[in-house]
């Protein structure tokens, strides 16, 4: 066992890990902060996406040893202060980006990821970004439209709105 | 102006709050104090005879509380199946029993021959690999028609046949069908293949079970569709235990698509281990063990053939099918190639002679089961593709062969034993072609040229079964359960509402659309509606969600039950309002005298009902809470058309779909915007068929798809916007709200219109010889079928 | 997974030292060995997490040569290799996804030598030197075959040094699940000659496609292809995904695109 300390979400925590303890089974298990999801074994469905030290990464093909003295922020952190929906968040809701829900944790912090980088991605762009993140249940339709529009942009007009 | 609230409005789902910020509630975020934790041992080989199984070693090893195999489950049930199917002979189909573990032999990939409990899911699975199964290798069936014509290799031996049935649809129909083939002016003939597919919701399988010894109370806490249907089943037929001593919970669930609605033998061990240890169990599905555990869908090999007369009137249509079923029968499976299916072979079309013959066949594979449109995609796929074929080989307009057949008068009994209520299918093709743009194709197809593409234009009409019933009648046909649905609505005292409701939500929206349903019929707020769901110790008896039945059957229930709420409320507003009750009249959440000013408003109502101070208390019962179970006198069908186009990159056969159109007739719809999230994720699921999913096997059985690594799942960039129409709207007749249901018609509707666009793009590239390619139309398969 | 332990040096001489124990692993970024390690495809004792050795994560240019630390990461090479070597940095830009390449590193992935890796066929068609702890390795020399490469047992792979070309452009047709190169192919045009590496198509891993290296020195355009004969099927991997003969048929397709789209 390794003793871990990180920020997570704002807060610093202190544990021990197994040196095979993935930060997926850390976050879940050892926090409780059971938003991020694992939907696969192969690191391709991102439904496990957490950004650590402002980067996105998939939580099932890391470490929690790795993530010693990181910042990791996590889908239970993206709320804003007073508990309200972040503009993302919102933007999902409003579209009706998510249908299960379950990849929806891992689709909020890829897009959240994107749009630190890239503030008015393109429809195109936006599909690239999201090739790691697989949704079964949206066709992805709303959550592109989900993303532009908190990107403060047009979203691509839909025929019976 | 659309309706910002009630039927018809677009109301923002309450669901998502949670899903967005992490708070969901699925079964892997469930623990059970004290649980335990189990890794199942499954067999590396497609078939073979099991000798031995030492767990000796396993049983040894640090943690472990004990190890199961088959000899334990001797004398417990057989995973049942819900459906039994009567062949051509009358004769009952072939139903071999279906172990919880392995016992004599293991049958596909992945058959559970052990399972190891241990404290932790690290000891569980160390324990695992140090079980010794000795297994004697046999040769495995893979293929369906060498299947059917082996008798030496069988998966069962008991039942002396890998057939499992052999079914004729309609029997009295297949003299008459050979015999106006034999006539026709023109017949076209296709033999096709629909793909085998694993659903893959994104959320694996979780089972916990646990027992309470004291109350002897077992929990299972299971991703289900249908907790209702588990319970039954699994207590019933599985681990005799009565429904009052069982309690199954499906909280959130991550999608399902046909795949979570079956009992699964994971379910069953984890209640048993937990009543056999006293300690809570868990078990959580990785997704390799998904792909070789989850029951598949489609799997189907067809022949089939259409007769046109010289005027192209569709004179017969002919259709011979192998179904796989896998290594045992899934729950349902034995109603997808037959009643699923073979009753949907009309289509939109007045064809007045089809025969079907369906051979379901044991192989050893993984079982195959209903998914996503489950038997109306694999009729609806045969059928489009063979007309665009006729259409071709007749040289005419696809869309005009359609509409020159398609049924126009209602309601239309088919040769196929249903009898459509409604449905309007030029005016769904109609709007197709406007919101699709069709005029302008091939401005588009020049334009795709100029890059070096070849654009091809792909369209079908379909037509679904949803919301399968009545119950009396699926009971002649074979079903071992009633497929109606259940609604409790519990006022409360100050007249909030609590729905209790069978059916079951894992991203279909029932918690915002439901309640959009009572509160328009109460004039009440929708937050004022609280749906309840799930779990069997708080839902009436109810059959569940799939088969895009929930708001159509469900929903129904629930406007039964609401219909008994307002003629109670009225009779209490009358009390309170000293008038005749047929005088009462509720409108915007009061109740009112007519032509009066005199009013009382819902709350006062409600509060009476518990608080019967002021009360006819010797002509009605205190209290406000109602039952109403619904069973519909029919299914219902909704239709539309699709059209799809694609662009082919002639050096490499890859296919990129570029436009997507869908004009559906749903009915009426309570909530557009869930509606039309329905659709595009069916399309896209249907996309993801025709072009990028393919769950394959080698001739050893073994799964060669057995990951994302080689199993495609549609992503961000393998599809396009799709548009989407649901403004023709023929209501459904029979039932209340007058809704078909729309959940599967994405999935059913979209893949012959890929692959019709496919073969119009390679087509109008020259490659004439191109008639047909099988799904998935990878590259490979493309570029193949390009070179002759 | 089995169980095993993970040590975080910070330094590649304590990475080294840390490698010599019995049955002890190095871990890249882990994208490929995590996912092989949750199958119980490899049973370390300890695993050297690579990922906190900063000396080794860095881009920069060094005359005519891009000089790349084995522990930088695809999307750190997508960002700061543009402006330099634009071949290289779309190479990176397209591998995984993103959040792959915020994780994974070249050092990884040339260590790895999967036959489906991106960065090996630049890396041959440059001409590129791999150094390790112990050594520098001309490309041609360390792509040893399938998963195979002149690394010993324990040595890391410190950095990629990558000729950089007059003009260059990677061409990844992808297998449709994974994403990873069915073929891809990277042309390489200096002043002197042209490289042409190709991945994901042969059972013998990366190589390099000569003929056409020869043919387009004369003549730097897709014309100077067509009568070059297409590598022999024969040679070729044949899976789920794609025959022999459509892998051979591929690479001529995407090594005509690379030299039309070169920049």
């Amino acid at each position: 066992m390794t003793e871990v300390t990180m920020n997570v979400n704002g807060r610093k925590v202190t544990r021990s890990v197994r040196g095979n303890e993935l930060l997926v089974e850390f976050l879940r298990e050892q926090l409780r902060l059971t938003g991020t999801h694992v939907g696969c074994d192969t690191s391709q469905c991102g439904a496990c996406c957490v950004h650590v030290n402002g980067e996105l990464v998939k939580a099932c093909t890391m470490f929690a040893a790795e993530a010693d003295g990181a910042e990791v922020a996590t889908i239970e952190g993206q709320a804003n202060a007073d508990g309200s929906l972040n503009v993302i968040q919102q933007a999902f809701q409003d579209y009706h980006g998510l249908q299960c829900g379950f990849c929806t944790p891992g689709m909020v912090m890829s897009a959240a990821s994107l749009l630190k980088d890239n503030p008015k991605p393109t429809e195109e762009e936006i599909r690239h970004h999201l090739q790691g993140n697989i949704c079964r249940c949206t066709g992805y339709h709303n959550i592109v439209r989900a993303i532009m529009a908190a990107s403060g942009q047009e979203t691509p007009a839909v025929a019976a709105e | 102006m659309p309706k910002d609230h009630g039927i018809g409005a677009s109301s923002k789902r309450r669901e998502d709050v949670r899903f967005l910020t992490g708070t969901g509630n699925y079964t892997d975020d469930i623990n059970v104090y004290g649980q335990a934790y189990v890794a199942f041992v499954r067999s590396d080989v497609a078939h073979g005879r099991i000798k031995s199984v030492d767990t000796a070693e396993a049983a040894a090893m640090p943690g472990v509380l004990r190890v199961f195999t088959g000899s334990d489950f001797e004398g417990v049930g057989s995973i049942p199946c819900g459906w039994q199917v009567t062949d051509r002979h009358g004769e009952p189909m072939k139903e071999p029993a279906h172990p919880v573990l392995a016992h004599g032999k293991v049958r596909h990939v992945g058959d559970p021959i052990a399972a190891v409990v241990a404290e932790t899911l690290q000891e569980a699975r160390d324990a695992a690999e140090a079980v010794m199964a000795d297994i004697e290798e046999l040769p495995a069936v893979v293929d369906m028609k060498a299947a059917v014509a082996s008798s030496d290799t069988l998966v069962h031996d008991d039942i002396g046949t890998n057939l499992c049935y052999d079914w004729g649809f309609v029997e009295d129909n297949r003299e008459a069908v050979d015999k106006a083939i034999s006539e026709a002016a023109h017949v076209t003939t296709l033999e096709l293949v629909n793909n085998r597919l694993v659903a893959n919701p994104m959320e694996p399988r979780v089972a916990v079970g646990s027992y309470e010894a004291a109350g002897d109370m077992s929990t299972l806490y299971t991703t289900s569709q249908n907790p209702h249907v588990i319970r039954l089943l699994m207590g019933a037929f599985v681990l005799g235990i009565p429904e009052h001593k069982l309690r199954v919970v499906a909280p959130d669930v991550g999608g399902g698509f046909g795949t979570k609605i079956f009992h699964y033998a994971e379910e069953a061990f984890c209640t048993f281990a937990a009543r056999a240890l006293k300690r809570p169990v868990k078990w959580t599905s990785t997704r390799s063990e998904a792909f070789m555990s989850d029951a598949h869908g489609r799997d189907h090999v067809t022949k089939i053939e259409l007769a046109l007369d010289k005027d192209h009137n569709f004179t017969a249509l002919r259709t011979e099918t192998y179904a796989n079923m896998g290594a045992y029968l899934s729950t349902f499976a034995p109603s997808v190639p037959t009643w699923l299916h073979g009753t949907l072979m009309a289509g939109n079309y007045k064809t007045p002679l089809i025969y079907v013959n369906v051979k379901a066949v044991f192989t050893n594979t993984v079982p195959v089961d209903a998914y996503r449109g489950a038997g109306r995609p694999e009729a609806t796929f045969q059928l489009e593709r063979v007309v665009d074929k006729a259409a071709r080989e007749l040289g005419v307009d696809p869309i005009e062969l359609r509409r020159k057949n398609f049924i126009t008068e209602f309601p239309y009994a088919t040769p196929v034993a249903v009898e459509y209520d409604t449905g309007d299918y030029n005016a769904t093709m109609d709007k197709l072609i406007e919101i699709a743009d069709l005029a302008n194709f091939e401005t588009r197809r020049k334009e795709s040229e100029g890059r070096g593409k070849l654009r091809g234009l792909g369209i079908n009409s379909y037509i679904e079964a949803c919301g399968i019933a009545p119950s009396n009648l699926v009971g002649q046909l074979g079903a071992r359960a009633g497929l109606y649905e259940s609604a409790t609505v519990r006022v409360n005292a100050t007249g909030s509402i609590s729905v209790m409701t069978g059916s079951h939500s894992h991203g279909q929206g029932h918690e915002t659309a439901f309640p959009q349903v009572v509160a328009e019929m109460l004039g009440i707020p929708e937050d004022m509606v609280e749906i309840v769901h799930g779990d069997t110790a708080n839902t009436p008896m109810g059959m569940g969600t799939y088969g895009s039945r929930s708001l159509a059957v469900g929903g129904s229930a629930m406007v039964r039950a609401t219909e008994k709420i307002i003629n109670k409320a009225k009779k209490i507003a009358a009390h309170l309002l000293e008038a005749s009750e047929a005088d009462i009249e509720l409108k915007d959440g009061a109740f009112s005298v007519a032509g009066t000013d005199k009013s009382v408003a819902w709350g006062d109502v409600t509060l009476a009902a518990y608080v019967p101070h002021n009360y006819p208390l010797e002509d009605i019962e205190p209290g406000l809470e109602e039952t109403a179970f619904y069973d519909p006198s029919n299914f219902t069908y909704p239709s539309g058309a699709y059209c799809c186009e694609v662009e082919v990159d002639p050096d490499t056969g890859k296919v990129d779909v570029v436009a997507f159109a869908a004009a559906d007739d749903f009915g009426n719809v309570v909530n557009p915007m869930i509606v039309e999230g329905q659709v595009h994720g069916g399309v896209a699921q249907g996309i993801g068929q025709a072009l990028l999913e393919n769950c394959a096997y080698d001739e050893t059985g073994q799964l060669l798809s057995a990951s994302y690594m080689d199993y495609a799942m549609p992503r961000a960039d393998n599809v396009p916007m799709v548009t989407v129409d649901h403004s023709c709207q023929t209501p459904c007749t029979h039932n209340p709200l007058g809704v078909k249901g729309c959940g599967e018609a994405g999935a059913i509707g979209s893949p012959p219109a890929v692959i019709n666009a496919v073969i119009d793009a390679l087509q109008s590239g020259g490659h004439t010889h191109v008639t047909h390619i099988d799904m998935p139309a990878t590259p490979n398969r493309v570029w193949a079928a390009m070179q002759g | 997974m089995y169980a095993f332990e993970i040590e975080r040096p910070t330094s590649v001489a304590d990475a080294v030292s840390a490698l010599s124990a019995d049955e002890a692993q190095p871990l890249g970024g882990g994208q490929t060995l995590i996912p092989t390690l949750k199958q119980r495809l490899a049973m370390p004792s300890k695993l050297v997490s690579l990922a906190g050795i900063e000396e080794m994560k860095y881009v920069r240019r060094d005359g005519d040569v891009l000089v790349i630390g084995g522990g930088t990461t695809h999307g750190r090479i997508a960002r700061e290799a543009a402006e330099h070597f634009p071949g290289l940095a779309a190479l990176a830009g397209k591998i995984g996804d993103p959040a792959v390449r915020n994780r994974g590193t070249i050092g990884g992935s040339i260590a790895n030598n999967d036959p489906s890796a991106c960065y090996p066929s630049a890396a041959m068609a440059c001409g590129a030197t791999i150094v390790t702890n112990s050594r520098e390795i001309a490309a041609d020399d360390y792509f040893q075959g399938m998963f195979t490469t002149a690394l010993e047992e324990g040595e890391i792979v410190t950095e990629v040094r990558f000729p950089i070309p007059e003009k260059s452009a990677y061409m990844k047709f992808e297998q449709i699940a994974s994403r990873f190169p069915l073929v891809g192919v990277f042309v390489a045009k200096f002043s002197d000659r042209v490289g042409v590496g190709v991945t994901g198509a042969s059972n013998d891993g990366v190589f390099r496609w000569t003929e056409a290296e020869e043919a387009l020195a004369g003549n730097f355009s897709a014309d100077a292809l067509s009568g070059v004969t297409a590598p022999p099927a024969s040679d070729m991997i044949a899976d789920l995904h794609g025959t022999a003969e459509y892998r051979a048929h591929l690479i001529p397709v995407m090594t005509r695109r690379g030299v039309a789209a070169a920049a």
